[in-house]
């Protein structure tokens, strides 16, 4: 064990050397490393939340709303099937994933019709191949109508994947540094802003729908804004953005969408000098506006974002340009953002914030400070102890486990691994836990001599007899830290990766580095150098 | 000079005594889990905490009552790590996940209102009554899966005696470890999960290493009293056992007294582990091998006992 042929010899020092290369930027400034040549690596522990400062947000779209929404749309066009046909429905029930109601003279032609119209109007959910979207099961006069449950599954799907679309639109708008935005598991998301430590603007962004719509007020009854009595037919009571207790009677009928704009700048109306949000509608949004305003002059016309009026300005003239304003006394920030809502495309469904974690830089820098001072004075007692134990070999060990220290640092470089406070901690772990392999070896070697074995027998058999015993120790430990691996999210998985690549390292200096360094000395050994006294 | 080497300890002769001391532990342990309970963390109990920093030294106790009639339940005040870092804790509010989300605000605009110094920021953690529930979940598994993986690793390696008296064992640090908990009140949360999974990895790293002594030991002498040979299989292991203990334990406390206070908790399971799983390697899965009738029979030609 212990000859090394010199190509042994050349490509264990080639990986430490290379590994060592990649934890040298750690040391330097981003500066500095500009000036470095080209072919030197750059890259630089990436640090995570909770050491550089920022927040992670976990959030979760509110699918129940999505299939609610379905079944509502599905309520709406069985109803008109029904009233088309002239049948006669009674015990309509709708609830929430289905539709039950009795009806006389149900039969196939109308079941058919029903199933075109809910595919005509589902055709952005569907997927390739799809027959039909409803179950419709029939007893006697009783219907009851479900959605499949591969449209339902296929309908959350896309909400998803549309939020996230559009989560990820609001904030780029925001100019944050580097956010990270992912999708996790089958109806969340999880986003990372890296120096963000008081998400506030950003959670206030996310909060909303942003379903923005224009309905004209119903001028047909008198009513008290701050009471107001039932709202007629076709119509519903709003309440005003800008207060709760005010109220309007809007007509239900959608005149036009937020899916029709196409673009809304903050600005500042020229008269009063009023933060504003101005607008520009597409083609089709720009016609529907233009009808609309052209028909009702002197009316007053509801702009409603998520159910709540922002204001109701009467139509002076028919607007046929297909852009206008909206001004509701906000301040320039509200302006801006709403403007950012509306660029950015409504929700499909709300969000909901699952967990918040957000680290002001200070702590950050803090717990780096602290994990730094701990490492070394945990190195420097382990350092002391090894030596006073091993002598010359645990110097040896020593020279080995700073060896071994910045190549977790270069391995960590290298995978552009995320570094956590508990990863940190990890490290300082594998300090300890390092020196293990080597101290199996040494209690080897020190037996061997004890039972007789000159000193080069004893470490080579040392070596040979300590393996397997080493491989399954270290074995023990890794798969303690892969399933904390898949187990854990964030911080705590910052923990599991350093002890890994720890153990890594450590079993390879050991097996490598120590090795060599003990070879290449093997003539002048003597039993003293492990801590044996000299006559043993 | 230190020198452990050579020791002739008789290890199973104190095992009666060993066992009734680790009998009594578990008892307390799991008599504190039933009485205490433990002291669960954000993470698993959902609510809020922040931690702030002020310019000035704050009265923890006004600043409670201050919090208090926010009628946001309990609200808890502590300080953390010095006198001008507090920690506040608000418990989770009834009505599902959005509620949760105002409680920051909350307490932000109070605390504003309240303390005439400068306030900075340091953590805020928000977690909501869905994710408290799936981490608690996942923790429990995690420690299960582990332990699990453990004993079929063992059994593979070895026999199913020495896989049985590794996991109890390890069933034995992990109880431990949780008992400690429940009699000290710290906080329990998601690091410390993090901790018992790495104790679980330690404590069966040290159980291997006595363990791969014991099945070598088996080969070499034949005939030798398994008492005796179990003694023996400690005391050959003890130098290292110890060697890597210390050090384990030295950069631990390093952690420990330095690392900060957002890690205490962390490390204070980890060294409570190291040390329980030392102690239970060396006087819980050897011993109990004595009981596990481990076959006597071993391939003498294996790789590992080529050389003799």
């Amino acid at each position: 064990m212990l000859y090394f042929s010199n190509l042994k010899i050349f490509s264990v020092l080639a990986v430490i050397i290379i590994t060592l290369l990649f934890a040298v930027p750690n040391f330097f400034g981003k500066d500095q490393l500009e000036t470095f040549p080209n072919f030197f690596p750059k890259q630089q522990v990436n640090l995570g939340l909770d050491l550089q400062g920022g927040s992670h947000l976990l959030l979760e779209v509110d699918t129940e709303e999505i299939i609610k929404e379905r079944v509502e749309n599905l309520n709406a066009d069985v109803r008109r099937v029904l009233k088309k046909n002239n049948l006669n429905y009674s015990n309509f029930k709708v609830s929430n994933e289905s539709l039950k109601f009795i009806v006389e003279g149900f039969n196939s032609e109308i079941q058919k019709e029903i199933s075109e119209l809910s595919m005509s109007n589902s055709q952005n959910i569907l997927a390739m191949g799809d027959q039909t979207n409803l179950i419709i099961t029939q007893e006697e006069n009783t219907v009851q109508i479900n959605f499949t449950e591969e449209f339902i599954k296929q309908s959350v799907s896309n909400a998803v994947a549309q939020s996230l679309e559009i989560v990820r639109r609001r904030i780029d708008e925001l100019g944050t540094r580097e956010p990270s935005i992912q999708r996790q598991g089958s109806s969340r998301i999880i986003i990372q802003l890296p120096g963000i430590d008081d998400p506030d603007r950003i959670k206030s962004l996310l909060g909303q729908t942003a379903k923005l719509t224009f309905q004209l007020v119903d001028t047909s009854v008198n009513f008290d804004p701050f009471n107001p009595s039932k709202a007629p037919i076709g119509s519903e009571i709003l309440a005003s953005d800008a207060d709760e207790e005010f109220k309007y009677i809007v007509k239900k009928r959608i005149m036009v969408g937020g899916e029709n704009l196409i673009d809304a700048q903050p600005g500042f109306d020229p008269q009063t000098n009023e933060p504003i949000v101005s607008f520009r509608f597409d083609r089709i949004g720009a016609t529907k506006f233009g009808r609309v305003t052209q028909q009702n002059v002197g009316k007053p016309f509801a702009i409603v974002l998520d159910n709540k009026v922002i204001s109701a300005p009467v139509i002076r003239e028919a607007i046929l340009g297909g852009s206008g304003q909206i001004s509701g006394g906000f301040d320039s920030e509200e302006a801006n953002d709403l403007a950012i809502l509306l660029r950015a495309g409504a929700l499909p469904a709300p969000l909901i914030i699952l967990e918040e974690r957000s680290v002001g830089p200070d702590l950050g820098a803090d717990s780096i400070e602290a994990g730094q001072f701990a490492a070394i004075i945990g190195f420097i007692a382990v350092i002391i102890f090894m030596i006073f134990v091993y002598r010359y070999f645990g110097l040896l060990a020593d020279i080995a486990l700073i060896i071994n220290l910045f190549m977790v640092l270069g391995v960590l470089s290298l995978f552009q691994a995320t570094l956590t406070l508990p990863g940190i901690a990890g490290i300082i772990l594998t300090i300890g836990m390092a020196v293990d392999a080597n101290v199996l070896i040494f209690e080897r070697v020190k037996e061997e001599i004890r039972n007789g074995s000159n000193m080069i027998n004893a470490v080579e058999n040392g070596y040979k007899r300590a393996l397997s015993t080493i491989l399954d120790a270290n074995i023990t430990t890794l798969i303690a830290a892969i399933i904390l691996f898949f187990m854990a999210s964030g911080p705590v998985r910052g923990f599991s990766i350093t002890l890994a690549i720890g153990i890594f390292t450590s079993v390879f200096t050991a097996f490598t580095f120590t090795r060599l360094l003990i070879s290449l000395n093997a003539k002048r050994l003597k039993p003293n150098f492990v801590g044996l006294s000299k006559n043993a | 000079m230190l020198n452990i080497s050579g020791t002739q300890i008789n290890f199973l002769k104190v095992r009666v005594i060993t066992f009734i001391l680790s009998a009594i532990l578990i008892f307390l342990s799991i008599g504190a889990f039933f009485v205490n309970g433990l002291n669960f963390g954000i993470d698993f109990k959902g609510g809020t905490l922040i931690e702030i920093e002020t310019s000035q030294e704050i009265e923890i106790s006004g600043l409670r009552d201050n919090l208090n009639t926010l009628e946001l339940g309990d609200v808890q005040v502590q300080e953390f790590g010095s006198s001008k870092n507090l920690l506040i804790r608000v418990e989770q509010q009834l009505g599902g996940d959005q509620v949760q989300q105002d409680v920051v605000q909350i307490v932000k605009d109070s605390l504003g209102s309240y303390l005439s110094t400068d306030i900075n920021f340091r953590r805020t953690e928000v977690v909501g009554p869905k994710v408290s529930g799936e981490l608690i979940q996942s923790g429990a598994i995690a420690i299960f899966v582990a332990v699990f993986a453990m004993l079929v690793y063992i059994w593979f390696r070895f026999e199913w005696q020495f896989s049985l008296g590794a996991v109890l064992a390890l069933v034995h640090d992990v109880i431990l470890t949780i008992g400690v908990f429940c009699i000290t009140q710290l906080e329990f949360n998601l690091p410390i999960i993090a901790a018992i999974l790495t104790i679980v990895g330690y404590s069966m790293n040290d159980t291997v290493v006595v363990y791969d002594r014991v099945r070598e030991n088996l080969r070499k002498y034949r005939s030798k009293e398994i008492t005796d040979l179990l003694n023996l299989s400690i005391n050959d292991t003890l130098s290292r056992t110890i060697v890597t203990s210390v050090t384990t334990l030295l950069a631990l406390l390093s952690l420990f007294i330095f690392g900060g206070e957002v890690i205490k908790g962390f490390t204070f399971a980890m060294i409570w582990g190291v040390i329980v799983g030392t102690y239970s390697s060396i006087f819980v899965a050897a011993p109990l091998l004595r009981y596990l009738d481990v076959k006597r029979e071993w391939n003498t030609t294996s790789a590992v006992d080529s050389t003799r």
